[in-house]
């Protein structure tokens, strides 16, 4: 049985969908086999960052509707070959998301996965309450801002309620994703501060992605920032979220400042 | 005549709570006036001066058999003030009026066979515990461990809420009673709702968007800049808000 994680932050444009790809490519590159689905049905953007929006048939609400397979609907990566992605749909609205549909889809992918990445669309509404209520995991991308970082403490909020495994009383492993941190501004005291971050959220901190312009070259050829320049900052930053993912005690160190100071206070397994 | 009507007072009217005792009567009323008469005959002048009320929620009686009852009740200097859980048709102008949304108490202490037979006065007890005021409200707590999250909102009008972690930008914690935020209370506090003004709010981090005793607020805006990043205490002076730090 695969593991279900859901890319949520409640605000927009924080880099969800950024995220759901560059870590679906990076698990995938370990030969894992990787479901990245895309929930933001009306507003699908996941196909473009992984650049498969040329070849597009059928989308999650084809499946959900019976109008396809599932397999029929999944478009494996050209260039990782365990990578695949479940497109949402373009010309239908959330309301085509069906709780039943949503379950039957995850349970089916869950068989033949490894992971399975639903990248959540912003807000707090069907979509997202669907995207996250399968998940084991749940990642929480936030930026160093405040109305980024009330968001997802809303969102956190509803994943230990609103989640099946929230009902039935268990708990939500979850993790913070801090992307689009600018070391600069971080100097200049623009922005917040990891620390403070971590201790409005306090869940364990994933790792830290520097705000980068490799990842608006790579979301432009179409590619997970991990598959289009892997000794990129970003594209490391997201292979060590990976192997904390999977439970190694890798120490985060902060973009721009001594490498291994910070670790000894945030340093902790990511659990 | 025309001078003391073109000069109108106003009437203040105003709401008080009083602690009364409550009797509930039990069927057959002859059998329980019994057990009631052995009460009084325990410990003398129990029910003397003391505000009545009678719960007769849930008991298939007709207007008859309670007038019967407040008139036997009336024989052992019983003076009921007020007739709760009636209906409506039950009470007519000639029985005692009737009462709702009483809040439950704590018990009154009956005074021991022994101490009514070894001692002439056993009132010393039994005032003690009507100066007690209401002491319902301070037995109930609500422990939270977990942070709260921005969006949650906590309502607990039966006491004190206790927060282990912080209170999130956007949460919201309505107590009856005090509220303790052992982290950082970023979101609103509103203690003391149902008129308890002698609630308090602590923190161990003020960064409060609002908080509240008793209806009175004060918005992030009006808190004492210095007070802000501290451990803060906030109570009720009055009809004005105070705080301070805490330790």
């Amino acid at each position: 049985m695969g593991k279900v994680i859901v890319v949520t932050s409640g605000k927009g444009g924080v880099g969800k969908t950024t995220s759901a790809a560059a870590l679906g490519a990076a698990l995938a590159q370990n030969g894992e086999k990787v479901a990245v689905v895309d929930f933001d049905v009306g507003l699908r953007n996941l196909d473009l960052v992984m650049g498969a929006e040329r070849r597009v048939v059928y989308d999650i609400v084809n499946v959900i509707q019976g109008e396809a397979k599932l397999t029929q609907a999944l478009i494996r990566d050209k260039r990782v070959e365990t990578l695949y992605l479940l497109p949402a749909s373009q010309t239908r609205d959330k309301d085509n998301l069906t709780p039943e549909g949503v379950e039957k889809v995850i349970a089916a992918l869950k068989k033949a996965f490894d992971w399975v990445i639903c990248d959540s669309p912003a807000g707090i509404e069907r979509g997202a309450t669907l995207a996250m209520r399968h998940a084991d995991v749940a990642i929480v991308v936030t930026n160093p801002e405040v109305s980024s970082v009330r968001d997802s403490d809303r969102i956190i909020g509803l994943l230990d309620s609103k989640t099946l495994k929230a009902e039935k009383g268990e708990r939500m492993e979850k993790h913070l994703l801090l992307t689009r941190y600018d070391p600069a501004r971080a100097d200049r005291g623009d922005m917040l501060k990891v620390e403070d971050v971590l201790e409005i959220l306090s869940i364990p901190l994933l790792g830290i992605i520097p705000e980068s312009m490799d990842v608006l070259r790579a979301s432009n050829i179409g590619s997970p920032v991990t598959l289009a320049d892997t000794n990129s900052s970003p594209a490391r930053a997201y292979f060590d979220a990976v192997r904390r993912l999977k439970g190694d005690a890798l120490p985060v160190t902060v973009p721009g400042e001594k490498r291994g100071f910070f670790g000894k206070f945030f340093g902790r397994k990511a659990a | 005549m025309t001078d003391m009507l073109t000069q109108p007072r106003p009437i203040r009217l105003k709401g008080r709570s009083f602690l009364a005792l409550a009797l509930s009567p039990e069927l057959p009323f002859e059998d329980w006036l019994v057990r009631l008469d052995d009460l009084a005959a325990r410990s003398a002048g129990f029910f003397l001066r003391r505000p009545v009320v009678l719960d007769v929620d849930g008991l298939d009686i007709d207007k008859t058999e309670l007038r019967g009852l407040v008139e036997q009740l009336g024989t052992r200097n019983v003076r009921i003030m007020g007739i709760e859980g009636a209906r409506p048709s039950l009470l007519g102008a000639d029985l005692p009026p009737a009462m709702s949304d009483g809040r439950p108490a704590s018990d009154f202490e009956m005074p021991s066979a022994e101490e009514a037979a070894g001692t002439a006065r056993p009132e010393p007890a039994i005032d003690r515990t009507l100066a007690e005021p209401l002491p319902a409200t301070a037995k109930s707590s609500l422990v939270i461990t977990e942070p709260v999250r921005s969006g949650q909102s906590l309502f607990f009008p039966e006491g004190d809420v206790t927060v282990v972690g912080s209170v999130a930008s956007g949460a919201e914690i309505v107590a009856g009673g005090s509220i303790h935020v052992y982290g950082t209370l970023r979101g609103r506090a509103m203690a003391g709702t149902p008129g308890n003004a002698a609630a308090r709010i602590f923190c161990g981090r003020l960064e409060a968007e609002l908080i509240a005793i008793d209806g009175f607020y004060k918005t992030a805006e009006d808190m004492e800049p210095d007070l802000r990043g501290k451990a803060v205490q906030i109570w009720l002076e009055g009809e004005t808000i105070r705080a301070g730090t805490l330790g």
